[in-house]
This record gives C-alpha cells, sequence and structure tokens, in this order.
C-alpha cells in the first residue's frame, strides 16, 4: 500500500490506556458510520475512498481512528493502534498468523477491511490478558515451550484460546483441527497441542471435574 | 491495492443500486482482496453486501434447501441437517481451506470466486483470460503441475470451489437478482467453458446479484460424499475433488453424478464414469471402473499427468465412502 496511514494513537499512548479518549473526542462527531440506538445502519453508507474516521470496538475499548477503506484490520491495528501483537506474514490469508476473534469467532485481520469491522467485537492477543496476568494458554505456551521464532504464536494463541471457549474439553484432533490453518514454519505443533489439552485438563480438575480422556493416545 | 469507496448496504434494492460503473460486490472479502492485492482487479467502489440480512440464513422445506448467499462455509459445514441430508456438501464445506477461512467466506463468494492458475493471478503477466488482447496461456508450455488436465486446450485454469463440486452433482440452483428481476440458473449451467467464453467464467452478468442457492430435497435413498486431495494436510486448495451422489435401489444403483473438481477449468460431471455406475452393484470393482472412465479423455500437460492417478483414486474410493462401503479416506485433506 502506497500511504502511510495516519497515526491517531500512539503505541504508549494506547497501552496505558490515555490517549483513547483524546482521539476519540477528537472526531466524535465525524464518525463514518451513523448508527441509531440499536445499532442499526440507515441506509447504504459511503466511505472514503480518503481516510475517514471510524470507531473499532476492540479489547473492550472503542476506539476511534482514521483509515482509507483500503486499509486492512491487521494494517489498522499494527499501523494505526499500535497493537503489534497481531502479526501479518503472508497477508493473503494462507497462514493465520493474523488471527483475531471477530464477534468471539478466529478470523484473518489480514482479509478483513478495517471499515467493514465496524459494529462487530474485535478480540487481539492483547485483550486475552488481563493486566500483566496471562491467558491460561498463554501460560501453558510458555511451560510447554510451545513456540520457537514466536511469529506465528499469537494467531496459534487466538486459534487455541477459541477452542476452549467452545469445547473446554479438546480431545487431541479437536486441536489439531483448530490451528489446522495456522503455519508455524520450526513445527512447535507438538507442544501446542500439550499445552492446549494441559490448560482444557487444568480447568477441569480445578472445576472438580474428572477428565479422563486428554485425547493424548490418538 | 487501489483507493476505493466502501458502500455498506443492508438490503438488496441498495446493493443493486450500487452496482455499475465497475463497481464489485464483497462478501466474505478473502478472494477479492486477494485479487485487489495482487492488482489483478482495482474496483472504484465495493458494494459491502455482508451485512445483508436477507442474504443469510439456512432453511430446510419439504421442497429442499434455501441457503442464504451469506452462508458461511462453516455454518453449512456444521448444520446438522445439512450433515444428514446434503453430506457431500457439509463435507465439501468443511474441508476448503482454513478454519479462519471457513469462519469468513460465504457460500456465494466461493462459487464466484476466480479461477486458479498462478500466471492469471500474477500482475506480471498478460493472457488471454485477462482479456488484455494477450493470445498466450502461459501454462501449456509453462509450469503447470495444478492445472486443468481436462478440456485445457484454450486455457488450463481450475476453479477451485469445493462447494461448487456438491452443488453440481446435488442438482442445485442459483437466484440471481437483477433491476430487471430474478432468474434461476441451474448449477450445470452456471459455469462457462473457455471455450464458450475464457473472459467469464460464470453466467452471471453485471449488475446481477446472487440471492439464493436452493438445493432441490435428495430422492430416497439418496447418498452422497466429497473429498479434497491436496499437496498438504491442511490450508491447501484442491488438486484433485470428487463429490459422488448416488441412488440407491438396495445394492443396486439407480442414478450417479460423479462431478470433478479441479481437473478441468471449471466443475465437470464425467457422463462415462456415471454410465459404469447405473444399473449396477456399488462394489470396488465398480468404483475402480468408475475412476478409470472419468479419465478416458484427460489429456494433462508436461508436469500434471500425477492428477489422472489422483482422480482415479479420489472418485473410486469416494464412490465407495458415499456408497458406505469405504471410511473417510485418512490421506484426503483437512
Ligand atoms: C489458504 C486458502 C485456501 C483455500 N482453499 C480453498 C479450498 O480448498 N476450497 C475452496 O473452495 N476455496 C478455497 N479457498 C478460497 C476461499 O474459499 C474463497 O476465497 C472464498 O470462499 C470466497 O468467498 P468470499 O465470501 O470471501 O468471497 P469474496 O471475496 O467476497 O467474493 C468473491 C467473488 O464473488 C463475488 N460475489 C460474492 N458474493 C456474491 C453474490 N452474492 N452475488 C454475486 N457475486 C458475489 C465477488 O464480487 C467476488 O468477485 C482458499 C482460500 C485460501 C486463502
Amino acid at each position: 500500500m502506497a500511504d502511510t496511514p495516519k497515526i491517531e494513537i500512539s503505541r504508549r499512548g494506547f497501552l496505558k490506556g490515555a490517549g483513547i479518549t483524546a482521539a476519540t473526542g477528537v472526531i466524535e462527531s465525524a464518525n463514518a458510520f451513523a448508527r441509531d440506538a440499536k445499532g442499526a445502519l440507515h441506509g447504504a453508507q459511503t466511505i472514503g475512498p480518503d481516510a475517514q474516521p471510524i470507531k473499532l470496538h476492540i479489547n473492550g475499548h472503542e476506539l476511534a481512528v482514521s483509515v482509507e477503506p483500503r486499509y486492512t484490520l491487521a494494517e489498522t491495528l499494527r499501523d494505526n493502534l499500535g497493537l503489534t501483537g497481531t502479526k501479518v506474514v503472508c497477508d493473503r490469508g494462507s497462514c493465520s498468523a493474523c488471527t483475531v476473534w471477530i464477534d468471539k469467532v478466529p478470523a484473518l485481520a489480514c482479509m478483513t477491511l478495517a471499515v467493514d469491522a465496524v459494529g462487530r467485537e474485535i478480540t487481539t492477543i492483547e485483550g486475552l490478558s488481563h493486566g500483566d496476568t496471562m491467558h491460561s494458554v498463554q501460560v501453558a505456551f510458555v511451560k510447554h515451550d510451545a513456540m520457537q521464532c514466536g511469529f506465528c504464536t499469537p494467531g496459534m494463541v487466538m486459534s487455541c484460546a477459541a477452542l476452549l471457549e467452545r469445547n473446554p474439553n479438546p480431545k487431541l484432533d479437536d486441536v489439531k483441527h483448530a490451528v489446522s490453518g495456522n503455519l508455524c514454519r520450526c513445527g512447535t505443533y507438538p507442544k501446542v497441542f500439550a499445552a492446549t489439552l494441559d490448560v482444557a485438563q487444568q480447568r477441569a480438575q480445578a472445576s472438580g471435574l474428572v477428565n479422563l480422556d486428554t485425547g493424548t493416545e490418538a | 491495492m487501489n483507493k476505493f469507496a466502501f458502500v455498506d448496504c443492508k438490503t438488496v434494492d441498495q446493493v443493486l443500486g450500487q452496482l455499475g460503473d465497475g463497481a464489485m460486490v464483497k462478501a466474505g472479502g478473502i478472494d477479492l482482496l486477494d485479487l485487489m492485492k495482487e492488482d489483478i482487479v482495482s474496483p472504484p467502489r465495493l458494494v459491502n453486501i455482508r451485512n445483508v440480512d436477507s442474504l443469510r440464513g439456512i432453511t430446510i422445506s419439504t421442497d429442499g434447501l434455501h441457503l442464504g448467499p451469506l452462508s458461511t462455509l462453516s455454518e453449512i459445514a456444521s448444520h446438522p441437517e445439512i450433515q444428514r441430508s446434503y453430506s457431500a456438501l457439509a463435507d465439501a464445506a468443511g474441508h476448503a481451506a482454513t478454519p479462519q477461512v471457513r469462519n469468513m467466506a460465504t457460500l456465494g463468494g466461493n462459487i464466484m470466486q476466480r479461477p486458479r492458475c498462478w500466471y492469471f493471478r500474477s500482475s506480471d503477466f498478460d493472457c488471454k483470460k485477462k482479456g488484455e488482447g494477450s493470445d498466450e496461456c502461459h501454462a501449456h508450455n509453462g509450469e503447470n503441475q495444478y492445472h486443468a488436465i481436462m478440456n485445457n486446450s484454450s486455457c488450463a485454469m481450475v476453479h477451485p470451489s469445493s462447494t461448487a463440486v456438491p452443488l453440481l452433482g446435488l442438482g442445485a440452483q442459483v437466484e440471481l437478482t437483477s433491476k430487471r428481476g430474478k432468474r434461476m440458473v441451474a448449477m450445470s449451467e452456471f459455469y462457462v467453458p473457455p471455450e464458450k467464453s475464457v473472459v467469464n467464467e460464470t453466467v452471471v452478468r453485471p449488475g446481477e446479484l446472487i440471492t439464493s442457492i436452493f438445493v432441490p430435497a435428495p430422492e430416497p435413498g439418496t447418498r452422497s460424499a466429497y473429498q479434497k486431495y491436496g499437496e498438504k494436510e491442511s490450508f491447501d486448495w484442491p488438486i484433485a475433488d470428487a463429490g459422488i451422489v448416488l441412488v440407491m435401489d438396495g445394492a443396486r444403483c439407480r442414478k450417479a453424478s460423479v462431478v470433478l473438481g479441479v481437473a478441468a477449468p471449471t466443475p465437470i460431471r464425467s457422463k462415462e464414469a456415471e454410465a459404469v455406475l447405473v444399473g449396477k452393484t456399488i462394489d470396488e470393482g465398480t468404483a475402480r471402473a468408475a475412476g478409470k472412465a472419468a479419465m478416458l479423455h484427460a489429456t494433462p500437460l508436461s508436469q500434471n499427468g500425477y492428477k489422472t492417478q489422483l482422480f482415479e483414486t479420489a472418485i473410486y474410493r469416494t464412490v465407495l465412502l458415499a456408497a458406505g462401503q469405504m471410511q473417510r479416506d485418512q490421506s484426503a485433506v483437512g
């Protein structure tokens, strides 16, 4: 893409939660997609081709950003919002390094336009942890050494954490299926499987359930 | 990617009002953004249909299955009634691409995606498919290991839509809506082979929108299956895929559809394979003979002769899978 997107929020500003309100305030009145109280759009709404302000709902915050329609969600997260945990590798939907959740479902940030993410609930790797407390899947990845170069790791974690949300008691084949789109060239898959199954087992034990079937024999 | 205006629509009328002047419909965006990133298409306006509620939804009635074109591949693959009565379609949707792509990709976009050919998809090459005055098909004398092995004399592209394979086998119909009204097109008429038009691969005209896909209720005794073979175990395109629909009368096969995915430039039925199956008891012998018959007229290029063998095996194993005589093939991808 030719032009550098306009930076609305600095990384540090975002991380401290400081810049958000300021930036939002500046462009509040010019939100490109006006929605009514129920969130419904009226009529066909045109945005662009030049940069226009939009609001994105990311990790529980409403963030304002000004982008051209051609900017992907991945570029917007990384370049405009400083959320560089989401990685871009192939930029064609083939490697899933850019996996985020859109309305709780794993999706590709590189093949989603930022303007098309308006009104949806975006969760990035930064949104999984609570402050300095890592998500249990992240903890298990560290424990099982489930990463090598680490570039696929955020996407991998997003896929595994989503699996556990919808299936708290996965078998090995379920984990394999869940990460079947995430390309890891270092070959960390066995440890990714072990880490994810470990979280499931720990959660089951913590909730007093007996988990006899970890599926690791398959 | 070029600069473009993004128009978010809520109704079909809004969408139809926005088409024209080079505007392109965007559904899941997986194929469209890929082509735009490669500068193969540069529309001045994207018409976003993803928020048009009337294009969503899967309903099953006595006459058959009605699929909104915005149904995602994940929704189709996980739908219990589609798994039960239209298994080949659930199989195809569930084995296409990756979980993330399946969560985003829509059925309308899947059957409308542009073909695979690395010369067509690279802006470094002009070719007759791009309609830019070039008369060349670079695949004929170039790198052609994944290209078509049948009907490939004009253009050797393949159309990789996994869902089109069972839709063709199950006799689906596509509803097209334009400002002038609606028309239904049978899946068997939907794709246009390169000998008829090298530039357009479907009958969809400018200004038309897919508004529904209908699959008639299967006759009693119908069994169907789909399997896809690729180079990698996951996140890969098919290099051979087969969709089989059998109407069984006890052990005897009364009707058969044998559909080949990426054998020819567009998905095709093999009359030769179907003739082998109809009227026979389905067993290992008839299934293998069907695979052989389907490849009778194969004309592989310099690097893709292996696909002939792969299709023979794909058809043989998928016929037996549909007939309930073989397990799903572990070497079939996804
Ligand atoms: C790594 C990878 C592997 C893949 N493997 C497979 C595979 O194995 N099998 C397979 O089938 N596919 C595969 N795909 C392709 C993917 O499934 C398609 O790109 C996707 O289904 C397109 O759907 P979409 O909704 O994103 O379409 P879009 O990109 O939004 O649209 C595609 C085209 O359809 C048109 N269109 C969309 N909806 C309509 C409508 N309602 N009416 C008229 N025109 C419309 C658009 O204008 C555009 O030209 C793979 C993709 C990737 C990235």
